[in-house]
C-alpha cells in the first residue's frame, strides 16, 4: 500500500518585503492523489505554486519531486522534470491556434513537429477541444482558455499537474465537465494539485485538502475533517458548505 | 505543419526565373544595384525577423552585426591576406560570438527595453570602431585591388556576379528563416514572443532560445556586412554601423510583415527602390527632401499598416477563398 | 591635480543637470504611456531653435524664450499625441517604437530643409561669462541651466504628488484600467504628459541653446542619452531621472578625465547596458 511521495514541501517560506506571503510550509502529496489548497485570497496559495514550480526562489526551505532536490530550479526545468502547471490568469499563445498551442507544449518530449502534432491531436481528443483545434488561442471562451491550458500543460507529459483556479467563472455544466475531465486526468496515473475556490468541486474531488491562511498552513485532513474544523470554517468556509456536505 | 502548395511553388519558380533574367535585360547598371541592395536588406530583413518578428526581441542594433561582419572579413584579408570566403565564416561566428555575450545579460529585457538597450550596445560597438585605430578608427578600410574572379570575391567588370551571389544569400537565408519557422525552435521563438512565463511553463530554455536566435541573426547580418565590404571595397563605421540602418531594418520587416517568412522581402522590395530612386530624384539638392519622405513614410505605415503588407495580401487572400 | 579633478566634478554635474532635465520629460511620457518617444531629442533641438529665432529675429533673450518654448512645445507635444501617437496606442508594440522614429526623422529633416544642416551659435546672451570659484570655472549659462533642471524637477515632482491632475498622471501610470474605472479621462491624461513631457524638454532647449552648438541633427545624441538616463533612473521615475542624469553627467566627464575623451558616450552606454543587467528596473523603479 505504500505510495510514492510525489511531492514534498519542507518549511518552505517566502517574503514579500515585510509580509511573509509563505510562512513555513509543510506537505506531502502522494503518487495518485488529488490535493487541494485552500484558503482566502492573499493566503499564499499562488506563492506556493510560483516556488514549487520555479517561478519564484522561496526564501528558505526545501521542495522534493519523488525525492529530488527541486528547490530553486529554474521553471524549465521543474517543467522538463515532470510538474506542469497553469496560471490563475490564463495564459496562452495569442496567435497560434489551439492545435499549435498544445504541440508547442508537447515539444518538450519530441524534436520534431509531426509527432508533437500528433500528441497534441490526441491531447486535444482527450480534453475535449479537438473540434476546435483550429481556433486562435484569442477566439475561445473562457471555459475553452482554461481546457486549453490544461491541454498544453497536458501536452508535457507532466507526472504532476498543478491547477490554479482552473474553475473560476465557470457555470454549472462547465463545472463539471471540467471536474470529469480532472478525475479522467488522475486516472491517466497523474498526480494533481488544485488551487480553488469553487468548493462543491473541491469537496468532490480531493482525496486530501490543505488549508492556508495568512501564509500559514493551518490544517489539513480530508474534506470532511477539514470541513468539521472550527479555525477552517472561521477563516475561510463559513457554515453554508459545510452544512452541504454533511 | 505549413506546405506549399503546387500554386505557390509554381509562382516561386516563376519570380526565381524573372530575377534570374532580369540582370540580363535590364542593362543600367544603377537598376541593378538598386536590385542589389533590395536583396541585401531583404536578407538583413530575414535576419532580423528570426529574432524580432519569430521571438519578439525587436533589435534597432543589427547595424553592428553587419558591421562587425564588414569589418572582420576586410581586416584578415587586409592584414593577413585571408580569403573573404573564409572572412565570410569568421564574420558570422565574430558577429554571433558577440551577440551572446551582449544578449545572455539582456536576456530578461522585452519590449522596448529591449529596443533601447539594443541601440546602446550598437553606438558603444560603433564607438569603439571610430577610435580604434588597428582597423582605421574613423577613416575606415579600403580593400586591396585583386584580380576579380569568385575565388578572390571580387568583381570589376560587372555588377552581375555580385547580383546573383546576393541572390543566393538571400535565399540561404530564407531557407534558413523557413527551416526555424516550421521546426521546433520556430515554435518555441513564437511562445517567447508571447511571454517568457508561457515558455518557460512549458519547459523552454528560454535564455537558451533567445541567444539561439539572437547569434543565428547576428550571423545573417555579417554575411550580408561581408557581402557589402566586397561589393563597395571600402568600409567605415559612418557607412556600416549607423543607427538610420539598424532602423531601416526594423522598417523593413515591419512594412512587409514582422513573422512572416516572405515579409522582410517584401518590405526591401519596397522601401529599397522607393528611398533609393527618391534619393536620385530629390536628394542631390542636400535639403534633406529624401529623408523627410522617408520620415513621413515610417510614420504612416506605423499608423496604418503596422502589421505589414503581407497580413493585407494574406487578408486578401482568404477574402477570395 | 586635485582642481582638474573638481574642474572634471563640477563639469559632470552641470552636464548632468543637464541630462536630468531632457530626461524629465522622457520619463514621464514613458511612464504614463508606455511608449519611448524617439522624437524627445528633435523636441529638444526644436526647443534650441525656437530660442534661437526669437533671439535673432527679435532680440528676446533666450531667458524670456523659456516660457514661450514651454507653451510652444506643450502644442505641438499635444498635436503630435492626437494626430500621430494615439493612433498607434491600440497597434502593435512595434509600430509604437517606429512610429516616433519616424517623426524624429521627419522633425530632423524639416529642420534640415528650413534651415539647412549648419552648426549656429548664439551670440552673446544675458547668460554668459564664467564665475571662478576656488580655481574652477563655471559657466554661467551651464549654471543656469542647472538651477532650472533643479526647478524643473522639483516642481514637477510636487505638480504630481500635490495637485488633482498630477495625482490622476501618477494614478495612470500605476495602472491605466484602474484609474479608467476611477473615472479618470485617461485619453486626456495621455496627451496632457505628451504635451508636458514636450514643453519641459523645450525649455531644456532654450537653456541649452545658450551655450551648445544648434543644429537640427543635435537631437540625436542628447536622444539617445536621455533614454539611458530614464532607462538607468527607473522608466517613469521623476527622481529617479534626476539622480540619473547627474550619475551619467559625472560618468561620461571622469570617464573621458581617466580613460580616453573619445569613449566617454561608451562608457555611459555600457554603464546603462551594466545597470540594466544588475537592476532591469533602473535604480529607482519598481
Amino acid at each position: 500500500m505504500n505510495k510514492a511521495i510525489c511531492l514534498k514541501v519542507a518549511g518552505l517560506s517566502k517574503r514579500f518585503g515585510g509580509l511573509a506571503a509563505n510562512n513555513d510550509i509543510h506537505f506531502f502529496v502522494e503518487e495518485g492523489e488529488i490535493v487541494s489548497v485552500i484558503g482566502p485570497n492573499g493566503a499564499g496559495k499562488s506563492t506556493l505554486f510560483n516556488c514549487v514550480t520555479g517561478f519564484y526562489k522561496p526564501d528558505s526551505g526545501n521542495v522534493f519531486f519523488f525525492g529530488k532536490d527541486i528547490t530553486r530550479m529554474r521553471p524549465d526545468k521543474v517543467c522538463n522534470l515532470g510538474i506542469a502547471r497553469t496560471f490563475q490568469i490564463v495564459e496562452v499563445i495569442s496567435d497560434m491556434t489551439v492545435l499549435e498551442n498544445v504541440t508547442t507544449g508537447a515539444l518538450l518530449r519530441y524534436s520534431r513537429i509531426k509527432p508533437a502534432m500528433e500528441k497534441a491531436g490526441e491531447i486535444l481528443t482527450f480534453t475535449g477541444l479537438y473540434e476546435k483545434r483550429d481556433f486562435l488561442g484569442t477566439e475561445l471562451t473562457i471555459a475553452d482558455k482554461k481546457r486549453l491550458e490544461v491541454s498544453m500543460a497536458l501536452a508535457t507529459q507532466p507526472r504532476l499537474l498543478m491547477l490554479d483556479e482552473s474553475m473560476a467563472g465557470l457555470n454549472k455544466v462547465e463545472l463539471r465537465e471540467i471536474i470529469e475531465l480532472f478525475r479522467k486526468i488522475r486516472n491517466q496515473g497523474i498526480t494533481l494539485i488544485i488551487v480553488e475556490h469553487v468548493m462543491e468541486a473541491v469537496m468532490q474531488i480531493s482525496d486530501r485538502v490543505v488549508v492556508l491562511n495568512s501564509g500559514k498552513k493551518i490544517m489539513e485532513g480530508t474534506p470532511k475533517e477539514v470541513c468539521s474544523d472550527r479555525e477552517v470554517i472561521q477563516a475561510y468556509l463559513g457554515e453554508k458548505y459545510c452544512a452541504i456536505l454533511k | 505543419m505549413r506546405n506549399f502548395t503546387i500554386r505557390q511553388i509554381i509562382a516561386g519558380v516563376a519570380i526565381l526565373l524573372l530575377l534570374i533574367v532580369f540582370p540580363l535585360v535590364v542593362s543600367q547598371s544603377f537598376n541593378v544595384h538598386v536590385m542589389i541592395l533590395v536583396f541585401m536588406f531583404g536578407m538583413l530583413g530575414v535576419a532580423w525577423n528570426i529574432m524580432g518578428g519569430y521571438a519578439g526581441m525587436f533589435s534597432f542594433g543589427q547595424a553592428a552585426f553587419f558591421g562587425i561582419g564588414a569589418y572582420t572579413s576586410s581586416y584578415l584579408l587586409i592584414a593577413y591576406g585571408i580569403n573573404p570566403w573564409i572572412g565570410l565564416v569568421a564574420g558570422g561566428c565574430a558577429a554571433a560570438v558577440v551577440a551572446a555575450v551582449i544578449g545572455y545579460p539582456c536576456s530578461n529585457l522585452r519590449g522596448h527595453y529591449f529596443a533601447i538597450a539594443s541601440i546602446a550596445f550598437a553606438e558603444i560597438v560603433r564607438i569603439v570602431f571610430n577610435n580604434w585605430q588597428m582597423v582605421g578608427a574613423a577613416e575606415g578600410l579600403s580593400l586591396p585591388m585583386q584580380n576579380e574572379s569568385f575565388a578572390n570575391f571580387l568583381f570589376n567588370s560587372s555588377k552581375l556576379p555580385y547580383y546573383y551571389i546576393m541572390l543566393a544569400f538571400l535565399l540561404v537565408s530564407l531557407a534558413v528563416s523557413y527551416f526555424i519557422a516550421t521546426s521546433k525552435m520556430g515554435y518555441y521563438f513564437r511562445a517567447i514572443r508571447e511571454s517568457h512565463k508561457i515558455a518557460e511553463v512549458m519547459g523552454v530554455n528560454v535564455v537558451l532560445y533567445r541567444l539561439m536566435a539572437i547569434m543565428i541573426s547576428a550571423f545573417l547580418s555579417a554575411m550580408a556586412g561581408t557581402f557589402y565590404a566586397q561589393y563597395i571595397l571600402y568600409i567605415d563605421p559612418g557607412s556600416v554601423m549607423l543607427l538610420a540602418t539598424s532602423v531601416q531594418i526594423v522598417l523593413i520587416s515591419m512594412l512587409g510583415g514582422a513573422g512572416s517568412i516572405m515579409g522582410p522581402v517584401i518590405g526591401a522590395a519596397i522601401l529599397i527602390p522607393a528611398s533609393e530612386y527618391t534619393r536620385v530624384a530629390l536628394g542631390y539638392k542636400g535639403t534633406g527632401m529624401d529623408m523627410l519622405i522617408y520620415g513621413l513614410l515610417i510614420t504612416l505605415i506605423s499608423m496604418y499598416y503596422p502589421e505589414g503588407v503581407w497580413k493585407l495580401f494574406s487578408r486578401l487572400g482568404r477574402k477570395l477563398k | 591635480m586635485p582642481d582638474q579633478l573638481l574642474q572634471q566634478l563640477a563639469d559632470g554635474l552641470l552636464i548632468g543637470l543637464m541630462y536630468s532635465l531632457v530626461a524629465i520629460g522622457l520619463t514621464l511620457i514613458w511612464g504614463v504611456m508606455n511608449i519611448v518617444n524617439f522624437a524627445h531629442g528633435e523636441f529638444l533641438m526644436l526647443g534650441m531653435f525656437t530660442s534661437f529665432w526669437l533671439f535673432t529675429l527679435f532680440g528676446i533673450d533666450p531667458i524670456f524664450s523659456i516660457p514661450i518654448c514651454f507653451v510652444g512645445m506643450f502644442v505641438m507635444g499635444t498635436l503630435i499625441y492626437r494626430f500621430i501617437v494615439s493612433k498607434v496606442m491600440k497597434g502593435p508594440v512595434l509600430a509604437q517604437l517606429v512610429v516616433t522614429f519616424g517623426v524624429s526623422i521627419f522633425i530632423s529633416n524639416l529642420a534640415v530643409y528650413f534651415w539647412t544642416p549648419d552648426f549656429r551659435l548664439l551670440p552673446a546672451t544675458m547668460l554668459q561669462g564664467t564665475w571662478q570659484i576656488g580655481g574652477v570655472d563655471l559657466s554661467i549659462p551651464k549654471v543656469a541651466a542647472s538651477f532650472g533642471s533643479v526647478i524643473a524637477s522639483v516642481s514637477m515632482f510636487f505638480f504630481l504628488k500635490r495637485t488633482k491632475t498630477g495625482k490622476a498622471i501618477l494614478a495612470t501610470e500605476m495602472d491605466r484600467e484602474a484609474a479608467l474605472l476611477m473615472g479618470i479621462n485617461t485619453e486626456r491624461i495621455n496627451s496632457l504628459s505628451f504635451g508636458i513631457g514636450a514643453a519641459l524638454v523645450g525649455v531644456a532647449g532654450a537653456f541649452l541653446s545658450t551655450y551648445y552648438y544648434i543644429y537640427p541633427q543635435v537631437g540625436g545624441l542628447f536622444g539617445t542619452i536621455a533614454f539611458c538616463v530614464v532607462a538607468l533612473g527607473g522608466f517613469g521615475s521623476i527622481e529617479g531621472a534626476f539622480i540619473a542624469g547627474i550619475l551619467v553627467g559625472l560618468a561620461q566627464t571622469l570617464g573621458g578625465f581617466y580613460f580616453d575623451p573619445s569613449y566617454k558616450y561608451a562608457i555611459v552606454f555600457m554603464i546603462y547596458l551594466i545597470t540594466i543587467w544588475i537592476r532591469p528596473q533602473g535604480l529607482l523603479g519598481w
